[in-house]
């Protein structure tokens, strides 16, 4: 007898496992140049003042960085954009789970399918171009292009997003809990807000998680639809200027290597940092919940 | 106690209709962004705007270069990470289980998922084009897209894996298969449509994406044919931002962004829709 056969078998699952190897080895690598292209900015300029310094000139002499601006900015649409995205996403999720007739659900899923497909290029185009002037005369604003017109594009981005994860959790309520409950008595209503939401709750959090995190790293919406003013936002209607369109709008000028260069890689780092944060809390919420349900 | 019945049932309604509202609301902005393109776009769609290249410092021609380029970049990165991500749902399927490594690679991928399209655009541009030497090129742009489109071809393949029934595996080793040849004869062929299914999402997404290619693979114009995967190309994402925001001649290129940005939806949505049909076909069958 030899063992050819089986070292061959060895050896695939060797390479495969290399193969699969491969996504971490790109996440570190992600990591390391990050870090290494990023850091050598803060030779220049101190940990402190570049998170709250309140100008950000990079090309000025001497230049400043100080992205408080634009940390302030990205968590403001992030979280406009999340005031709507989120109750919109779970009531889509509970609609398609809890109440929509099977054939209407059929339709209607791959069309929000269809909605998170759409590219954020034209997304942004779309609230540059149509919803921009239109709130511009509605209101009366200077701008159309702000933090608000921002935040609503970018809720229609995420909540896709939101709404198929939550829609997974609460597909995974046993339907034994939702029959127990219409059994005693309550309305349908009542089963799915007291029974039905409470027993996905995890997932759902997983669900916004997921969809903040969309929302702060999406890059081409904040870029043609914010504005681009790097200031403090006072009103929901002021232009702002968010971490993503800031190393979108100005790598093209950095010069190489440069210190701009490494101030807009130490961003990306923040950046990175942020959804990385967003979406190991989400991981950790899904991790402990199929605990529990086991 | 009728009324308070009555009460509840009203409430119901109410809160139903609220739901019903909200849904109508996602199918509204669908809809909406749609026809607003069409409206727009159909009148600027021809068969000289598709096979044209730009003329006149981009104020008047076609987008033909655009169409190629995004092609390009897309069907390379799939051929990059379409390999990459089945062998990698392979392994994580069929070999290695809950073992450590495992979970340390399902860390990865679903980070990887998570990292903002422009933080691999910095990526690319310091490792590939930078690093790798590759310079803004075709290369270095579909790679950053394969690198992007990877973790949803693991995520849509290891799912296609999950749903081969046990009993073909165990039948396939009763029979004396190895776990090699049972995996590229009898799970591999069952998987496949449900994995190309997951191929055509990342075709769609890496089309539409912008951010990443923005410093590794695109330029706005340039005179050069595509002859090597070390030329750079032009982009329809990228072209209808550049057109959009930084032209020269913003107001007089409007319907060539229109008709850009059908065309780009047009290909992406298209995708996505053979996409679904695939899947529920795959679900009908086997239901059956």
């Amino acid at each position: 007898m030899n063992n050819a056969p089986a070292r061959r078998e060895v050896l695939i699952r060797r390479i495969l496992a290399g193969v699969a190897g491969c996504s971490l080895l790109f996440l570190t690598l992600i990591m390391l140049f990050l870090f290494m292209e990023g850091l050598p900015v803060f030779a220049v300029v101190s940990v402190s003042d570049f998170f709250s310094g309140m100008y950000w000139y990079p090309t000025a002499q001497p230049p400043e960085f100080g992205i408080f601006p634009l940390l302030v900015a990205s968590c403001a649409v992030t979280l406009a954009a999340s005031s709507l995205a989120v109750p919109l996403g779970i009531m889509t999720a509970v609609w398609l789970t809890e109440i929509a007739h099977p054939t209407l659900r059929r339709v209607c899923k791959p069309l929000i399918e269809l909605l998170a497909a759409l590219p954020s290029v034209v997304i942004g185009f779309f609230g540059m171009v149509v919803v921009a002037p239109l709130l511009q005369d509605l209101l009366d604003l200077d701008t159309g292009l702000n933090l608000f017109t921002a935040g609503l594009m970018l809720a229609f981005m995420s909540v896709p997003t939101i709404c198929s994860v939550a829609e997974d959790a609460l597909h995974a309520v046993p339907s034994s809990l939702r029959a127990a409950s219409l059994a005693l008595g309550a309305t349908r209503w009542e089963t799915t807000v007291r029974v039905v939401v409470p027993a996905a709750f995890s997932g759902i959090g997983t669900a916004c998680m997921l969809g903040m995190s969309r929302s702060i790293g999406e890059t081409m919406v904040v870029l043609m639809a914010a504005g681009g003013a790097g200031i403090l936002p006072r009103s929901l209607f002021d232009p702002v200027r968010p971490i993503p369109s800031v190393i979108a709008a100005e790598m093209a000028e950095a010069s190489f290597r440069g210190e701009h260069y490494h101030a807009l890689f130490a961003i990306g780092i923040v950046l990175f940092l942020f959804t990385l944060a967003f979406n190991l809390v989400a991981q950790y919420i899904s991790e402990k919940n199929r605990r529990v349900l086991r | 106690m009728p009324d308070f019945m009555k009460m509840r049932r009203m409430r119901e309604n109410l809160m139903f209709s609220m739901l019903r509202l909200a849904a109508l609301v996602n199918v509204f902005a669908l809809f909406s962004v749609c026809a607003f393109l069409v409206w727009n776009g159909l009148s600027a769609l021809s068969w000289d705007f598709l096979t044209e290249v730009p003329r006149n410092s981009m104020t008047e021609g076609g987008i033909l270069p655009c169409i190629t380029g995004t092609t390009l970049l897309a069907l390379g990165s799939l051929a990059v990470s379409f390999p990459l991500g089945v062998a990698s749902a392979v392994y994580m399927h069929e070999y290695a289980g809950g073992s450590p490594f495992a979970r340390y690679i399902r860390l990865g991928v679903n980070n990887l998922a998570g990292v903002p399209s422009i933080v691999f655009g910095l990526f690319g541009m310091s490792f590939f084009v930078i690093a790798c030497g590759f310079g803004i090129s075709l290369l270095s742009g579909l790679l950053t897209l394969a690198v992007l489109t990877l973790p949803i071809i693991i995520g849509t393949s290891e799912e296609a894996l999950r749903q081969v029934p046990v009993t073909l595996r165990e039948a396939s080793f009763a029979l004396g298969a190895t776990q090699s040849r049972t995996i590229m004869s009898v799970v591999l062929p069952a998987a496949l449509p449900g994995m190309l299914t997951g191929g055509i999402l990342g075709l769609s997404r890496a089309a539409g994406e912008t951010a990443a290619i923005m410093f590794t693979g695109v330029v706005f114009f340039s005179r050069q044919e595509v002859d090597s995967i070390f030329s750079p190309v032009m982009a329809l994402s990228n072209h209808i931002y550049v057109l959009a925001s930084s032209g020269t001649e913003i107001d007089k290129t409007r319907p060539l962004q229109y008709g850009t940005a059908l065309v780009l939806v047009l290909l992406v949505l298209g995708m996505n829709f053979v996409a679904v049909v695939l899947r529920d076909h795959l679900q009908k069958r086997r239901g059956q």
